[in-house]
């Protein structure tokens, strides 16, 4: 069988490829792509918990149902905001919001 | 249906009732009150039932009415929620309903429902009034309606929603989100005309003002979830719990875990209830509507901060048996609470404006219960928030109404006179009858006019508190108070309703509509009726042996039951009538004659002083020059050394250009002579430090969370380390 | 070396592989395909730990509903940056080595821990996952509460999602 470690090796390595795309590009689309490797990153890890470890608890899926959940609605009301902002400002570089500079 | 179920259900109805205005139901204004009405009055009617179900359980304070309900699993455990009534809630519910209810549809008349719309008027600023043709084909200047009816409804609506939810909740964190929707809805609705600065002022500073409170409550949770892992009250406020909290010292000005969490809890009453040093948020939060004013002063937010000093007594009593010196949590509260009471109300004689009168009044009154709690008095604490609920609530509507009233003779005569200014009222009894007498009624409940009015009995029983434990300063300064309560009501009436009008406006003043007097009649009745429910055992006219039904309703929840002395004396109930027959004689008799144009009889008596209060000891300058003053002028030294200064892109740019400035500042170091060119250098350095510091504000989402990452990459690795060698 | 571990080891270098496609490609469709590619992937690895009914989960909800809303906003937004230039950041080295760094130290840290090598307890096969799930999903004493959080949560995302996009300029 495979063992927990490899299990968890790979979700970390999803999760920190998501992380790195969320922070390095430009796009903010891409800053929503990289969240959703990281949820899912996540969703591996509860998941795999459960099987390995708390096989007795529903805990760990029902957090996998609402992180799901979570991640239609972040996804809705992201690309909605990244529409509306392209149709006010034409551009989607994540760069150019900036106003609240200091 | 069974009441825990129905008491799930309680918060509900506004709180749907503020979805559907803000989804759509805005675009149509009767329909949006209607609903909220409505949602007002499925509540009433729901915690009626629960307050009359309450009063047949036996012994609601052991067996309260609980419901819980799994919300998180934290590990094995689950975080949970719930609802409770016992005699506490049950009391606070039944004045939270009442007052809610008459408020909401009174606000119909108030936003003047059916008016004609004003030209000029728009959202953001108080309606201008239209011009309206009469039955006779004659043009006349009406008032017109609140261009933001619906939005008006929606918001108080949430408001509603949140103080039932406080009330109702068992535990400490669903009380501290409905207090925090509470602050966001006082946010709104004190800045609800928001195209007037000062609107938006006293909104901000409303806001800030209970945060600084907040934050210190949130401590007090986490405090005490990390000691006992709960937040229920259930756990938190059981004797056993509050023993061992009160066992274990936190070396924080040597209190105890339950003394200090207990003050942090009641540093959020100061913030929300509008105490000594945190008050300055409520008389401006006069801005907004005069319902609002009523909601927020009488039947929620303030009452929601007392509440919850009364709720955390548990734990601020903790270790005090009365008859002993007070501890120090007890100390802090019967000073802050007595000053408070004393501080306001000096102000309260020096202010012209009808609303800011009643505004420093109740963070007297509440002043008072702080007190009561401080010497003990549970049960006289509790007793005063619900009187006082009711005739607070009577006295602000009275107030709208007679500015409502004003503002319908301003417009008719065209006198632009300040319409709150009660020193343009006067004769008022003639035309507003009806307001006439309500307000008097809560009027003489605020001063405590003997037996008749609720007021008296809640205030004596806190003077008796005081007296009987024998805390003379706190009893003589809240005696002193009660004068000057007495004494400003009087100057009150007197100005608005009696002599003869002093200018056009209040000549022509009409009485509103029965949309706003009927719920003025209703809170009228409470203002004088409920206090013959809390009229002390051994009280010589009645005789009775029996103390009255509100105090054994709700000593069994006093956590110093058994201990108290409950000795009747009449001294205290002697000079509760005194103050409060000669503070009104005199004011009567002082402001009875004033005419137009005179200056203010209070005035002459008490020259210099007189400012000092007329400025409310000019707190507002002290707060400003202590710690809006410096914020503003660090901002702007900041801004003016670095301002000019570009911003270069990114982080890679910017240690580029950190070497540089390394460098510079090595070449003046060793170049040049530090005496010639220290200044330069110095100054350099400052800018150049400021450069790198403002890029950090870039405003990019993506560079805080690289900032993020490096932060949990680098004291990850200090702990890890740090954990190696420990 | 069993067959199961073979699947996963190919699996996980596919979507790994996809993922680094999703963060490092310049043209957005593409890397939203191989976001599909990955998402796939993980899907694969839900079956391989033995629910079936989230990986099937997976595909209904992340490649039916999120990764076509994704291509969709792509699709909208296309002519706005051009793929000649670069999609990252400047300072994007410092988000690499951050991710590496919190990587291995992670790893390392996880490979102190002795659950880190636990193996997979077999199920009991006497109890179906899915009608436990769903029980505690609506039991009051279970997840009942959550769950309508999560239900009112859908409803505010859909609501604001379509107040957000809406052309105000054209009411």
């Amino acid at each position: 069988m495979i063992p927990l470690s490899w299990i968890l090796a790979f979700s970390l390595a999803l999760f920190f490829i998501g992380l790195f795309g969320a922070i390095a590009r430009k796009n903010a689309i891409s800053i929503l792509m990289g969240i959703e490797l990281m949820l899912n990153a996540v969703n591996i890890n509860l998941l795999a918990f459960w099987r390995y470890l708390y096989s007795a608890h529903m805990n760990g899926l029902v957090f996998i149902a609402v992180v799901f959940a979570v991640a239609a609605a972040e996804t809705a009301v992201g690309l909605a905001l990244i529409i509306s902002a392209y149709r006010n400002r034409r551009t989607i570089t994540a760069g150019d919001f900036d106003s609240l500079k200091g | 249906m069974a009441i825990e179920k129905l008491l799930w259900l309680i918060p509900l109805p506004p709180l749907i009732a503020f979805v559907l205005i803000s989804l759509g139901a805005n675009r149509s204004r009767g329909l949006s009150h209607s609903l909220a009405v409505a949602g007002a009055g499925l509540s009433w009617l729901g915690s009626m039932f629960v307050f009359w179900k309450a009063l047949q359980v036996k012994d609601l304070t052991g067996f309260p009415i609980i419901s819980t309900i799994n919300w998180l699993p934290m590990g094995a455990e689950w975080l949970k929620v719930g609802i409770r009534i016992d005699p506490l809630s049950a009391v606070t519910l039944f004045f939270v309903a009442w007052t809610i209810l008459c408020i909401f549809i009174y606000s119909i008349g108030y936003h003047n429902y059916n008016a004609p719309a004003g030209v000029h008027d728009q959202p953001g600023l108080p309606p201008h009034g239209a011009l309206h043709t009469s039955d006779e084909g004659k043009i006349i200047h009406v008032p017109s309606v609140e261009p933001m009816y619906a939005r008006f409804f929606g918001l108080i609506s949430l408001f509603a929603f949140a103080m039932y939810l406080l009330v109702i909740s068992d535990n400490l964190l669903t009380l501290y989100i409905g207090w925090e929707i509470m602050g966001l809805c006082s946010y709104l609705l004190i800045g609800f005309w928001y195209a007037k600065p000062s609107a938006r002022d006293a909104a901000v500073k409303a806001f800030l003002t209970t945060r600084v409170g907040d934050v210190f409550m949130l401590l007090g949770l986490a405090a005490l979830y990390t000691s006992t892992g709960s937040l229920s009250y259930d756990v938190v406020f059981r004797p056993d719990v509050v023993v061992q909290l009160a066992a274990i010292p936190t070396g924080v000005f040597g209190l105890s875990l339950a003394g200090l969490s207990g003050l942090l809890l009641f540093i959020g009453t100061v913030g929300k209830s509008a105490q000594f040093p945190l008050h300055i948020w409520l008389p401006d939060a006069m801005e907004g509507p005069t319902p609002v004013s009523a909601m927020i002063h009488a039947a929620t937010m303030v009452s929601a901060g007392v509440y919850l000093a009364v709720r955390a007594f548990p734990l601020i009593s903790a270790g005090w048996t009365p008859g002993s010196p007070l501890t120090p949590p007890m100390m802090v509260l019967a000073v802050i609470g007595t000053f408070t009471a004393f501080f306001a109300a000096s102000i309260a004689i020096a202010q012209n404006d009808i609303k800011r009168v009643l505004a420093y009044s109740t963070i007297s009154q509440l002043g008072f219960m702080v007190a009561a709690l401080g010497v003990g008095s549970y049960t006289a604490a509790v007793f005063h928030l619900f009187t006082h609920a009711f005739f607070k609530a009577l006295l602000f509507l009275g107030a709208g109404s007679v500015i409502h009233g004003m503002e319908h003779g301003a417009l008719a005569e065209d006198d632009p006179v300040d319409v709150q200014d009660m020193f343009h009222m006067g004769g008022l009894r003639k035309t507003m009858p009806l307001t006439f007498w309500t307000f008097s009624a809560g009027g003489l409940s605020l001063a405590g006019f003997p037996l008749l009015t609720a007021g008296f009995w809640s205030k004596d029983e806190i003077l008796s508190g005081a007296f009987s434990g024998r805390f003379w300063v706190v009893f003589i300064v809240l005696a002193i108070t009660a004068l000057i309560t007495a004494f400003y009501t009087a100057r009150q009436i007197t100005l608005t309703f009696l002599g003869t009008p002093r200018s056009q406006a209040a000549g022509h003043a009409q009485e509103n509509k029965p949309i706003m007097t009927y719920p003025l009649v209703v809170l009228a009745v409470f203002a004088i009726g409920a206090g013959w429910i809390g009229i002390p055992a051994g009280f010589p006219l009645t005789g009775a042996h029996q103390a009255g039904w509100i105090i054994t309703f709700l000593s069994p929840m006093n956590p110093l039951e058994g201990h108290s002395p409950e000795v009747f004396s009449s001294l205290p109930l002697v000079v509760s009538l005194v103050v409060s027959i000669g503070g009104l004689y005199l004011g009567w008799r002082v402001y009875r004659g004033y005419q137009a144009g005179q200056v203010d009889p209070v005035e002459r008596a008490l020259g210099p002083v007189f400012s000092l209060l007329k400025q409310k000891y000019y707190i507002d300058e002290v707060y400003s020059a202590i710690f809006i003053r410096p914020a503003r002028w660090m901002a702007e030294i900041f801004t003016a050394l670095w301002l000019d200064n570009r911003i270069i892109d990114g982080m890679v740019n910017g240690l580029s250009a950190l070497m540089p400035a390394l460098g510079s500042l090595l070449r003046n170091g060793f170049d040049k002579p530090v005496i010639s060119n220290g200044g330069d250098a110095l100054g350099n350095r400052l800018i150049h430090w400021g450069q790198i510091l403002r890029k950090v504000q870039s405003g990019r989402i993506q560079q805080y969370m690289l900032y993020t990452l490096w932060v949990i990459v680098v004291s990850g690795m200090v702990v890890f380390y740090l954990m190696g060698r420990g | 070396m069993t067959a199961v571990q073979i699947v996963f080891l190919a699996v996980a270098a596919l979507t790994l592989a996809a993922a680094v496609m999703v963060v490092s490609l310049r043209r957005m469709m593409q890397s939203a395909l191989a976001l599909i590619l990955a998402l796939v992937g993980v899907a694969v690895i839900f079956a391989l730990l033995g629910s079936g009914f989230f990986a099937v989960s997976q595909v209904v909800v992340y490649i039916g509903a999120i990764a076509i809303l994704i291509i969709f906003a792509v699709m909208l937004t296309q002519n706005s940056m051009s793929p000649e230039h670069s999609q990252m950041n400047p300072g994007f080295l410092y988000a690499a080595l951050g991710s590496a760094l919190l990587f291995s130290s992670l790893v390392f840290i996880l490979s102190m821990w002795v659950g880190f090598y636990a193996i997979p307890v077999n199920l009991d096969p006497s109890v179906d996952t899915i009608t436990v799930l769903g029980l505690s999903l609506t039991d009051p004493q279970g997840f009942a509460l959550p769950f309508e959080i999560v239900s009112v949560l859908l409803l505010a995302a859909l609501i604001g999602g379509i107040y957000i996009a809406r052309d105000h300029h054209r009411d």
